[in-house]
């Protein structure tokens, strides 16, 4: 019982403030663009699974800060992210890594497709010398 | 004939990758510290008790060290803090505090109230350094070996049974079995 | 009492089940009418029983018996009415019992409208329904207990959450439900077909209508969900790859390639072991959603309950039904041959298309979702996979079925001839890339590839979905008659066009800003002026809000005002944040409050929303026509009936 108070409160502190900024972060477009799309994929460690965008947890915050500081400094998007995953490790990334076993992941949907495309072909290809008159049961053709 | 049987066995597999999830030892919410084995982060603060003086981990350098993330508002440190004072009395290893997004006179007042475990502790009142540790949740605890490397991080309340099974080993390994 | 009534009520809709699992199944394999003949008593008495449950926890929420625990916990004296009755699906056990509730009246339903089915096979189908609900009885009973009593009684409940203290979130979970449990139904007439040996194409269309309505169901499900999350949550975003909304759109991309599937295997008796491994697998990933949702085995903000023990008796559960089910096709697939060709330019060919494509897309969601489990257990290391990934391996499979839906509906069976497809196509085609390209341009002034594609492939999809219907129209009477069958497909697949035009639109246009306000402040954000007029407090039944008026103008006409709220509800004193929304069918006006800034100042969240309501309408839309194609004549046609029929209708298209 006491543990699904825990998942509710998680819940609740989770979810039900979320974060919003006092205003732009940079007056510069590019910047304020880059910052977003930044902050949009990184991962709230203490909430249940949100971005530090949509979180006002204390963590959060802090490391929209940082995010902040980084920027400002002239990181490379690749060197704020790198950032974070020297301190949080992957889990802090909602882009999962390009290496090991994740590596499967990006890989996966140009594999399947192809995986896929060869099934196709093999069962059109199949079907293709097979007579066009046969069905089942002739009875029970009413209409598509 | 034999295609038939894969989503069978694909299906047994998955059942068996679920069941080993279900495992009620695996903790969601642990995040495993990526500094383990490797260097520890550096840190450079103020000190908590005497604000113009510095606090850095050049004072552990060459010895193994606990450096402990607590907090006045932060319930699980004030649960673990009778076992550090009894730590810092009884073990040789020193304990080095980082309060972590605090305010001064509370924090003070709590070290005076309830004892002070640690050597010292830096005022880490923005948070840098706990990001820098990738501290996301207080109490955090770092086993810092003799040569810098981290060597354990506990996450919560640091609790008899963590300190005798993971911590002490650790230690006996780190200092070359001088207790 | 009532809740003891309740709770004995389970224990004998749990022997019920027993005697309609075990009972029929005998009688059908030992061709014993008697024990054949308890099917039908005992799903209806099981249901009447469960109902009678489900009827007494309700009731004791209603009046507010905090000696239950599960009320005690989820509700609270000052808890709107309305929200009491909502309360009762609202945590694990209720929503349990509300599971069991619609197995079982979907379980009434077959038994209602299976007149035309074999006895033996409608004996089994049955059969395997009680089965089922035998195992989530005994999970509730055994570790679910909705009337577990408090001793002594609070004097006031936990109130239920707030996040689902709102009309939305009270009805999705039963449309929901009522989707994913109704796949259980097409399972069901799988391992009847299973056992017997015999699947056909009567099967098939025996199977279709229950499976479409099960769809439909989930659809707006879904739909509900994406929506209540949008308004409620007040981030702007309406899907989040979340584990639990996963494990809600796998059964639905399964579903839909059954329904295209069973559509093949009934016109032509084709790819018959195929669809039996569909409709096994639509309802095993209900079942492994199940699973996920109440087993705490993923981080989701989603998850009920977390408790391995549970989710132990869970998967065993699923091992049983699943590992069986995978069984019985091992044994019996091979046997289901069938000698129908069709040429490489026919809809059998766009429909093994359809399937391989929803398979692959099925597939990466399901590996995206459990990657971080793997993961983990393989080197103790977390990684998320989140929207980044997400939304760019279910893009690679879908943008080409987008595409070839819009042909494929107009290919016919066997073979077609491409110069008539082209033709027919050539037109639409071209109106939706000059459309595609230019609409974005012209209104939202901005274009790019990927909206392109989007809108090409949305425009082109709804073009070809509404060729057939106008040219039947435009024939008048006297001509055939599009089928409901096909009036539905057309509805459904311009549903999906319009969704992809919503999703395309807000996804390239959306434009969200922070500001920071103070009374009388106005801000400007893609073209609207808000303006903060005032700040009040107010209360509601169980919570005290501090609400914001905020006036929106467009070049200086005012266009409307919303209150956001920032609500703290009195017992969980969680504070929770209500967003305004300015709604219109071509954008949404988003404003949500923050924090006090000092000075006066609140920092508020203003989003423009272009097309944003299309998602959701997309999705309606899909259900309808899931409504009308299931409600087609040939489902509830008798044998005699349909031969008249068909020389009618003749060939169809």
């Amino acid at each position: 019982m006491s543990r699904l108070f825990l998942g509710v409160i998680f819940l609740l502190v989770g979810w039900s403030v979320w974060a919003i900024d006092t205003g732009r972060a940079f007056e510069d477009d590019e910047m304020q663009a880059r910052y977003v799309e930044i902050i949009s994929e990184v991962r709230c460690v203490q909430c249940q699974n949100q971005t530090i965008k949509d979180s006002n947890v204390q963590i959060a915050s802090d490391l929209r800060r940082e995010i902040r500081r980084l920027l400002s400094e002239g990181k490379t998007n690749a060197q704020v992210f790198e950032f974070l995953v020297q301190r949080y490790g992957d889990f802090v990334l909602y882009r999962p890594p390009m290496s090991g076993f994740s590596l499967l992941l990006w890989i996966a949907p140009g594999l399947f497709l192809l995986i896929g495309g060869i099934v196709a072909a093999r069962v059109i290809s199949k079907r293709m010398t097979m007579p066009l008159d046969v069905d089942d049961d002739e009875i029970d053709q009413v209409t598509s | 004939m034999l295609k038939f049987v894969v989503p069978l066995i694909a299906f047994g597999l998955l059942v068996g990758v679920f069941i080993k999830g279900l495992d009620p030892e695996r903790d969601l919410k642990k995040l495993p510290s990526p500094f383990l084995g490797k260097e520890a982060p550096h840190f450079d603060l103020p000190r908590l008790k005497v604000p113009n003086e510095r606090i850095s981990n050049q004072a552990y350098d060459g010895e193994v060290a606990i450096v402990n993330f607590w907090a006045t508002w932060c319930v699980g440190c004030r649960q673990e803090h009778g076992f550090l004072m009894e730590l810092s009395r009884t073990s040789d290893v020193p304990i080095y505090g980082i309060d972590w997004r605090d305010q001064r006179e509370p924090a003070l007042q709590w070290l005076s109230q309830l004892g002070d475990p640690y050597v010292a502790s830096g005022f880490d009142a923005d948070s840098v350094t706990g990001i820098n540790w990738g501290v996301y949740g207080a109490p955090e605890t770092f086993l810092i070996g003799k040569d810098g490397r981290v060597l354990l991080k506990h996450l919560g309340p640091l609790s008899r049974d963590a300190w005798e099974n993971d911590f002490l080993p650790a230690i006996v390994a780190a200092e070359g079995n001088q207790p | 009492m009532i809740p003891e009534v309740g709770h004995f009520a389970l224990i004998l809709a749990l022997a019920l089940s027993i005697c309609q699992c075990a009972l029929p199944l005998l009688g059908a394999h030992r061709n014993d009418q008697a024990m054949m003949g308890v099917a039908r008593p005992a799903a209806v008495g099981q249901f009447v029983f469960i109902a009678i449950s489900f009827g007494c926890l309700t009731w004791s929420f209603l009046q507010s018996d905090f000696s239950v625990l599960y009320v005690a916990s989820h509700s609270q004296l000052s808890l709107p009415t309305a929200y009491k009755i909502s309360a009762v699906w609202g945590a694990h056990e209720g929503s349990l019992l509300l599971w069991v509730l619609l197995l079982a009246g979907w379980t009434v339903l077959v038994c209602r409208y299976s007149s035309e089915l074999p006895e033996k096979f409608s004996a089994r189908v049955i059969a395997v329904m009680g089965g089922l609900s035998f195992g989530f009885l005994l999970f509730t009973l055994l570790t679910s207990n909705p009337f577990e009593r408090l001793l002594p009684a609070a004097a006031d409940g936990a109130d239920l959450n707030p996040l689902l203290q709102d009309p939305g979130l009270a009805i999705h979970p039963p449309i929901l439900y009522i989707g994913y449990v109704g796949f259980s139904v097409a399972f069901a007439f799988a391992i009847a077909a299973m056992i017997s040996g015999d699947l056909d194409q009567k099967w098939a269309r025996w199977t279709r209508p229950w499976t479409t309505s099960a769809w439909l169901f989930l659809t707006v499900g879904i739909a509900l969900g994406s929506w209540w999350a949008y308004y409620e949550l007040g981030w702007g975003g309406w899907w989040f790859w979340d584990p639990v909304e996963n494990a809600s759109f796998m059964p639905w991309l399964i579903g839909t390639a059954l329904i295209h599937s069973l559509a093949v295997t009934e016109k032509r008796g084709l790819f018959k072991s195929w669809t039996l491994l569909l409709a096994i697998s639509a309802f095993s990933l209900s079942l492994l959603g199940t699973f996920l949702v109440r087993s705490g085995i993923l981080i989701s903000v989603h998850s009920f309950a977390v408790d391995p023990e549970r989710g132990l008796f869970i998967l065993a559960f699923l091992g049983i039904v699943i590992g069986g089910a995978l069984v019985l096709y091992a044994w019996r697939a091979p046997s289901m041959d069938s000698e129908a060709g069709f040429r490489p330019v026919s809809r059998e060919t766009f429909l093994v298309l359809n399937n391989v494509l929803l398979v692959i897309a099925t597939a990466l969601i399901l590996g995206g979702t459990l990657a971080p489990l793997f993961v983990e257990l393989l080197d103790g290391s977390k990684i998320s996979v989140g929207p980044p990934y997400f939304e760019i391996a279910f893009a690679i499979p879908m943008v080409p079925l987008v595409l070839l839906m819009a042909i494929g509906m107009h290919t016919a069976w066997r073979n077609q001839a491409p110069k008539a497809l082209v033709n027919k196509l050539r037109l639409p085609a071209m109106v939706a890339v000059v459309v595609g390209i230019l609409i974005p341009l012209i209104f939202y002034g901005g274009t790019s590839v990927m909206l392109a594609v989007g809108a090409i492939a949305a425009i082109w999809v709804m073009l070809a979905s509404v060729i057939d219907p106008i040219r039947s129209w435009k024939r008048g009477a006297g001509s055939v008659a599009l089928t409901r069958g096909a009036i539905g497909m057309s509805v459904a697949h311009f549903g999906v066009g319009f969704f992809v035009l919503g999703v395309t639109v807000v996804s390239a246009f959306t434009v969200e800003a922070d500001r920071s306000l103070r009374i009388g402040d106005r801000e400007n954000v893609a073209g609207y002026e808000f303006e903060l007029r005032g700040l009040k407090n107010t209360t509601g039944p169980n919570y005290q809000a501090l609400e914001g008026e905020v006036d929106i103008y467009k070049d200086g006409d005012f266009i409307g005002q919303v209150r956001p709220q920032k609500r703290t509800y009195l017992v969980q004193k969680s504070p929770m944040t209500e967003a305004g929304i300015d709604a219109g069918w071509n954008r949404d006006l988003f404003v949500a409050l923050g924090d006090p800034l000092g000075n006066d100042a609140w920092s508020v969240r203003l989003q423009y929303k272009p097309l944003i309501r299309f998602i959701w309408l997309g999705a309606f839309i899909m259900a309808l026509g899931g409504l009308i194609a299931a409600s087609d004549r040939r489902y509830r046609l008798t044998a005699t009936q349909k031969e008249s029929v068909r020389i009618q209708q003749g060939e169809p298209a």
